[in-house]
């Protein structure tokens, strides 16, 4: 299987680090990963605020640079979500559609298609409070939602991150409530926003954690912002980095 | 719609404003919060909860798409049971029918219980204008109306307010001890000062929560009891619905009462559940059938569905947004989530901003007991905004120029590399400078030497 790994533009221009613990990781679980040189974005800023033709030649730039692969993989719950579900300023050609049904999002591709439960070289002594997107909750369904009273309770992100030695977890009182990113939303409505990062990474300290972990970088940029601002001493840290080895 | 001003909303200039006051603000966040609790509560009681919402969401669905049908059998029904029933295409004809009714019957005070159509159709100022004397009998309402403000939630209209501000209101209006703040003693003031105008109304005024087609039943559900008085004591009942309103049977009802109130406000079942099915001796009762633009909602697909909404309220509860921002900062009858995909039917231009005053996040569509894909519909609703030329200008301008910057590899790669250049050498009174939304609630990130791009590159050729 061919994949190709698609890294977002915020995590290439700002969290490069992230990238690179997403390839190593890839690589290390034996996938064969090509990054295509010349990524952009996925479109989603623009779809996102209903601009979908300002959206369509980004659109047409990823569906170009990812044809051919087997499966794309994407360490972002949004920019996935966006691709599979609404990703249609472009033609809906075979080769679109054959994207939009393959792509994946890093926890998606390593808990379901490559069923990896164990990281022997992965350890973070220390205590960490768990941040899944909404996103990866309530589109990707990456773990149960306390909103729906499912009879088997699940979480993808706790099953990888069991088979990190020495991690311990702490549970905010608010475990799936918003952090308040939300895109261009954490600019057009900034106090909100703020107030909602602010509140989430208080959750978190109050609770414990040493760490706040995520699959989602955008809502960790987010945080980390809110608890620098506030003089928070909390860390912020993404899932591919601990499963990748990542010792703080 | 409320009309007092017809300015585009500005959510976040009055959500902005709403989170300056922390008591307010900390007490509307957990006072809501503890509602969605109690809703988590009664759904771990109810194992069959999820097959409920399918059946509700099912039930509402068919009714729906065989409205006129439905419609007319309930019409049939009422009328056989002694009802008038009248038809409204607009607020306009509705409120005229209420005029009318009450000028027939010589009617000079009514008494209401509430009814967020009766808001959406700006009844209350209507009649007043025309000498009409309006007594709201739901408690939360009755503060509202003599705080002479909008409800901010469909359930409980006055939760953004403490006891201290319904003192306040009280003091100023119906007396009493504006320091006293006991809520027992506020909800008594208010009873005992509404009561003699109920005993002495000339008219009484209801919602509906459902109409039952086979019966030609209205059902009306409520926590006071102020319904059944508002309906019982004067010799004239209207009742105003809008034609969503409809289930087919007797039957129906029982998937709707379970999960109306659980997902409300966290109890089993309203205090009171009661059935209107036809005038007591020697007394009228009229419904009004509204239509008031859900005919056209009807007919759009994508957003069709939002007229399956029983106004339980339970999206306004579980959303991180409305609970840090209030009601009344959605500047329309129908706040939060719900508000934010029906209000922009009405008028696009002027509710344009509600649909962004949300980060997608889904909480809403999870917790709704008739399966209305809400986030969905939001990101509906920017588009039709956005295609329609309803974004602000320097909105439109920022997503034509990311677009095709987003479009070039060469342009992003040149706006990415000036991006981490700003954030690592500007000084940070020009970096955090007022046009910074980011900056005023957040740091920046720091900026990283160099992009995963360019690692990768240096990486390739390093073999």
């Amino acid at each position: 299987m061919r994949v190709g790994l698609a890294i977002p533009c915020f995590i290439d221009s700002f969290f490069p680090e992230v990238g690179i613990a997403t390839l190593e990781l890839l690589e290390r679980l034996g996938v064969d990963v090509v990054y295509p040189q010349g990524q952009t974005c996925c479109g989603q800023p623009m779809a996102n605020n209903g601009c979908n033709s300002a959206a369509s030649g980004t659109e047409a730039h990823f569906a170009r640079l990812f044809a051919g692969f087997d499966a794309v993989v994407m360490p972002s719950a949004s920019c996935v979500n966006h691709l599979r579900k609404h990703m249609d300023a472009v033609p809906q050609t075979a080769e679109v559609q054959h994207l939009r049904a393959n792509i994946y999002e890093l926890v998606e591709f390593l808990h379901d298609v490559l069923n990896a439960r164990e990281f022997p070289w992965a350890e973070f002594p220390h205590k960490v409070g768990l941040h899944n997107s909404c996103t990866a909750l309530r589109s990707l369904h990456a773990a149960s939602i306390s909103e729906i009273d499912e009879t088997t309770p699940f979480s993808k992100p706790m099953d990888l991150l069991a088979g990190v030695r020495g991690i311990a977890f702490v549970e905010p009182t608010r475990p799936d409530e918003c952090c308040g990113f939300g895109g261009t939303f954490s600019v057009n409505e900034d106090a909100v926003s703020g107030l909602m990062g602010l509140e989430k990474v208080q959750d978190h300290a109050r609770a414990g954690a040493e760490y706040i972990v995520s699959a989602d970088t955008s809502c960790l940029m987010h945080q980390q912002g809110c608890a620098r601002r506030a003089g928070l001493p909390l860390r912020f840290i993404h899932i591919a980095q601990i499963l990748n080895g990542a010792r703080a | 719609m409320s009309a007092k001003i017809h300015d585009p909303v500005d959510h976040a200039g009055a959500a902005a404003k709403f989170i300056t006051d922390e008591a307010h603000l900390t007490f509307h966040d957990t006072r809501l919060w503890e509602m969605r609790q109690k809703r988590d509560g009664q759904m771990h009681g109810v194992p069959e909860w999820q097959e409920l919402r399918d059946l509700a969401s099912a039930i509402k669905e068919h009714t729906l798409s065989r409205l006129p049908e439905y419609l007319e059998q309930f019409e049939a029904q009422a009328i056989a049971h002694g009802v008038q029933v009248h038809w409204a295409r607009d607020a306009a004809e509705h409120n005229a029918i209420v005029l009318r009714l009450l000028r027939e019957n010589n009617a000079k005070t009514l008494v209401k219980s509430k009814s967020m159509l009766t808001e959406e159709c700006e009844m209350a100022p209507f009649l007043e204008r025309h000498g009409i004397t309006l007594t709201e009998t739901d408690l939360g309402e009755r503060i509202q109306q003599l705080d002479n403000e909008s409800p901010s939630h469909i359930v409980v209209p006055s939760v953004h307010k403490l006891r201290a501000d319904v003192a306040r209101v009280f003091a100023k209006t119906i007396g009493g001890d504006p320091n006293n703040t006991d809520a027992t003693y506020l909800a008594e003031h208010c009873r005992v000062t509404t009561r003699p105008l109920m005993l002495d109304a000339d008219a009484g005024m209801t919602g509906a929560n459902f109409l039952v087609a086979e019966t030609g039943a209205v059902v009306v559900c409520t926590n006071e009891g102020n319904a059944d008085l508002s309906a019982n004591l004067p010799k004239l009942h209207i009742v105003s619905a809008g034609i969503e309103k409809l289930i087919p049977r007797q039957a129906d009802l029982g998937v709707f009462v379970r999960i109306l109130s659980r997902s409300a406000l966290g109890s089993p079942i309203t205090q009171y559940t009661s059935h209107f099915r036809g005038p007591r001796d020697g007394a009228q009762m009229h419904i009004i059938l509204v239509d008031n633009g859900r005919s056209k909602r009807l007919g759009q697909a994508e957003f069709w569905t939002s007229l399956k909404c029983i106004r339980c309220g339970a999206c306004m509860n579980t959303c991180p947004v409305y609970r840090r921002s209030g009601g009344l900062s959605y500047g329309a009858v129908y706040s939060g989530p719900i508000g934010a995909i029906i209000n922009p039917a009405y008028d696009p231009a002027r509710y344009a901003a509600l649909p962004f005053a949300s980060t997608l996040n889904g909480s809403c569509t999870a917790v709704c007991p008739v399966k209305i894909n809400i986030h969905e519909q939001l990101y509906a609703w920017r588009r039709i905004i956005a295609e329609g030329g309803l974004l602000p200008a320097q909105k439109a301008l920022a997503m034509r120029v990311a677009g095709a910057v987003l479009a070039s590899p060469t342009l992003y790669r040149l706006a990415t590399a000036a991006a981490r250049m700003a954030v690592r050498r500007l000084p940070r009174a020009l970096l955090y400078n007022r046009l910074n939304g980011w900056g005023r609630d957040r740091e920046l990130p720091t900026p990283p030497k160099e992009s995963f791009a360019a690692w990768h590159a240096r990486r390739k050729k390093a073999g």
